[in-house]
């Protein structure tokens, strides 16, 4: 097992990793903020796609195709929150993974149908095609490194925006107390809208990024989601420092588990055996993490409320 | 007699005629329909234990309906090609028997069901739906990365096992044994809900405090009522492998937790008959919109929405009159 190999995995650990913050932080602000479980937020990611390969293929731009995916999700968001999510307030959880699973339900299949059923792909920009070569003579993709620096960028951002400008305050204050900010004069119902349709165009930017290496097809969000939910149990619900540190945590264990454990299982084991254990164990590690991290802190790592 | 009382037996009633008339009719494939509704009622009766009387939001049914599943496609697969299941330390074969692939199933599925309980009920709220949704994808990544019984391709099984007395190719005598499995649980089910144990529990779901004050232990009420209901659907999952004679990891993906959910939730949450007024509609849904369409799942999605918003307490909650199912 060599050194680059390893250096290699760590990256794309990472790289999967800051895709999964993308995914989770969106989750884990709506959660906090309106206490609202929203599986439907796996079907953003995948409009956020279609919007990016859709509008790639007609003018042949990567950053076109970006906004594209931006715009997209982040209107699909608003509307939904408008039409539907807007009732689920306060309503207790099983209305809300109801009425969010029926929305993937009709996502999905409108996809369907608007798309077809085969997977569209959506290219590498030519700018960023290839690979780089990293100090110490490692080879990696540009783009996969790319995805990293942007993953990045946008959790610092993220927390610039939550800590430091108005709106960040005023999500802050929602999370903690909706009828006193309520009555200090903040508009409640457009505040919901705007961390919505936020939590939206992460998703969708999340699944235009990771659209140019994956097909992008018809139900590609629900895995994404389940992983997401997984990163936010990690990280405690709410807490943006604990989507990151859950996601690059997930991440990591997802790709490393993958590689390294049929290897360390083929020291006590037939190589035969020792791959087929290692894939099926390797598939569930991040469960098992999870398990893990429940056992020691049921709220997550960063969580306050149970 | 009340309205729900009434409706009920209405149902039953159905149950019974419907499949009779098919029979009589020459319409197998009414009862091949019937006895999907059945199973999946019973998977649903399961749910409803932990959803309705537990208040327990489990998003991970699947596992157990899988469990099931593929308890009865591992025990026929080897009986099949008269392989050993286990031959050490002692040789264990596979059979063709309902009964002890049924006892298998349910004993499967309780322990996974002890073990996820266990670990997902320190928690609650948000965090346990997402927590049983979680364990839910680790058993279907598993079966999906478990080579030896087909993998992503599952295993299909040539003959429906066998049931003493029985001839379960024909569909009137399975959907018969399915049909009287269902009113055994049930029966079971609302003996439960009005027991000491099943009062408890509901007690557990409307103030914990209370329940507390009073010297019990929610944890230990609702991780019983979690592994009872695990089993329950476990059966039903054996039952399910049964009738199309075929298991995948499909039956431990969260959509078929999903579904199970949407069932219980359709007909009435906490309501005995829910789960079976759920899987009537959902079974007669996905038949009737899926002639008309191939994309029937945008109806099924805004019908969903629109119960979800509007129709409180299900389909049952509609016909009595009575919104809230716990009185």
């Amino acid at each position: 097992m060599s050194l680059l190999l390893l250096i290699e995995q760590v990256l794309n650990g990472l790289q999967f990793g800051v895709m999964l913050f993308l995914m989770a932080a969106g989750l884990t602000l709506i959660f906090g903020v309106m206490g609202l479980i929203n599986l439907a937020h796996g079907s953003l990611y995948m409009i956020g796609a279609f919007c990016a390969a859709a509008v790639a293929g007609a003018t042949g731009s990567f950053v076109l195709a970006l906004v594209a995916a931006l715009a997209g999700a982040a209107i699909a968001g608003a509307l939904v929150e408008i039409l539907v999510i807007r009732r689920l307030y306060g309503k207790d959880h099983l209305d809300q993974v109801l009425a969010t699973f029926a929305l993937i339900l009709i996502f999905s299949e409108g996809t369907r149908w608007l798309f077809g059923s085969f997977p569209l792909f959506l290219d590498v920009p030519d700018a960023l095609s290839g690979p780089i070569t990293l100090p110490g003579g490692i080879e990696y993709p540009l783009y996969r490194l790319t995805l990293i620096a942007v993953g990045l960028v946008v959790a610092l951002g993220l927390f610039l925006l939550i800590s430091r400008t108005r709106i960040g305050i005023q999500i802050r204050a929602g999370e903690n107390d909706r009828e006193m900010i309520a009555a200090l004069g903040v508009d409640i119902g457009r505040l919901y809208t705007i961390v919505f349709a936020l939590g939206a165009a992460l998703a969708g930017l999340a699944g235009a990024l990771v659209g140019a290496i994956q097909s992008v097809q018809v139900g590609m969000g629900e895995p994404v989601l389940i992983l997401a939910f997984v990163v936010i149990v990690i990280g405690g619900i709410g807490s943006i420092k604990g989507a990151l540190v859950g996601a690059l945590l997930v991440g990591l264990t997802n790709t490393l588990g993958g590689i390294f454990l049929p290897e360390v299982l083929k020291l006590f084991m037939e190589p035969s055996v020792a791959t087929s254990v290692g894939a099926s164990l390797a598939s569930m590690a991040i469960y098992i993490l999870m398990a893990a991290v429940l056992i020691l802190k049921p709220t997550g790592l960063f969580g306050a409320r149970a | 007699m009340t309205r729900e009382n009434g409706f009920n037996l209405l149902i039953v009633a159905g149950l019974v005629l419907v499949p009779l008339w098919a029979f009589f009719a020459d319409e197998p494939f009414t009862i091949t329909l019937a006895t999907r509704a059945v199973i999946l009622a019973m998977a649903a009766v399961g749910l409803n234990i932990a959803l309705g009387l537990g208040g327990l939001i489990s998003l991970g049914h699947a596992v157990f309906f899988g469990l099931g599943g593929y308890a009865m496609g591992i025990l026929a697969y080897h009986a099949q090609t008269y392989t050993p299941f286990i031959e050490w330390p002692f040789v264990i074969e596979g059979t063709k028997s309902m009964p002890v692939i049924w006892l298998v199933a349910v004993v499967m599925s309780s322990l996974a069901a002890f073990v996820i309980g266990l670990l997902s009920l320190r928690t609650s709220g948000a965090y346990f739906i997402m927590i049983t949704l979680a364990f839910g994808q680790m058993f279907f990544f598993f079966s999906i990365s478990w080579s030896a019984y087909g993998g992503e391709d599952g295993v299909s099984i040539y003959l429906r096992n066998g049931f003493p007395g029985l001839n379960t190719l024909a569909p009137i005598q399975f959907y018969g044994l399915c049909f009287g499995l269902l009113m055994l649980v049930l029966l079971f089910a609302s003996l439960l809900a009005r027991s000491p144990f099943g009062l408890a529990l509901n007690a557990a779901r409307q103030s914990e405090q209370r329940v507390q004050a009073v010297g019990m232990m929610p944890f230990r009420l609702r991780l019983a009522a979690f592994v009872i209901s695990g089993a329950i659907t476990g059966l039903a999952g054996a039952l399910f492998a049964d009738l199309n004679r075929f298991v995948s990891p499909a039956m431990f993906s969260w959509q078929m937790s999903g579904e199970i959910m949407i069932l219980v939730i359709l007909g009435g949450v906490g309501r005995l008959y829910g789960p079976v007024v759920g899987a009537i509609v959902y079974v007669l849904l996905e038949h009737v919109l899926g002639d008309l369409s191939d994309y029937w799942h945008i109806y099924l999605g805004v019908l969903l929405l629109l119960v979800v918003l509007f129709v409180k307490g299900g389909i049952i909650g509609a016909v009595s009159g009575r919104r809230a199912a716990h009185g």
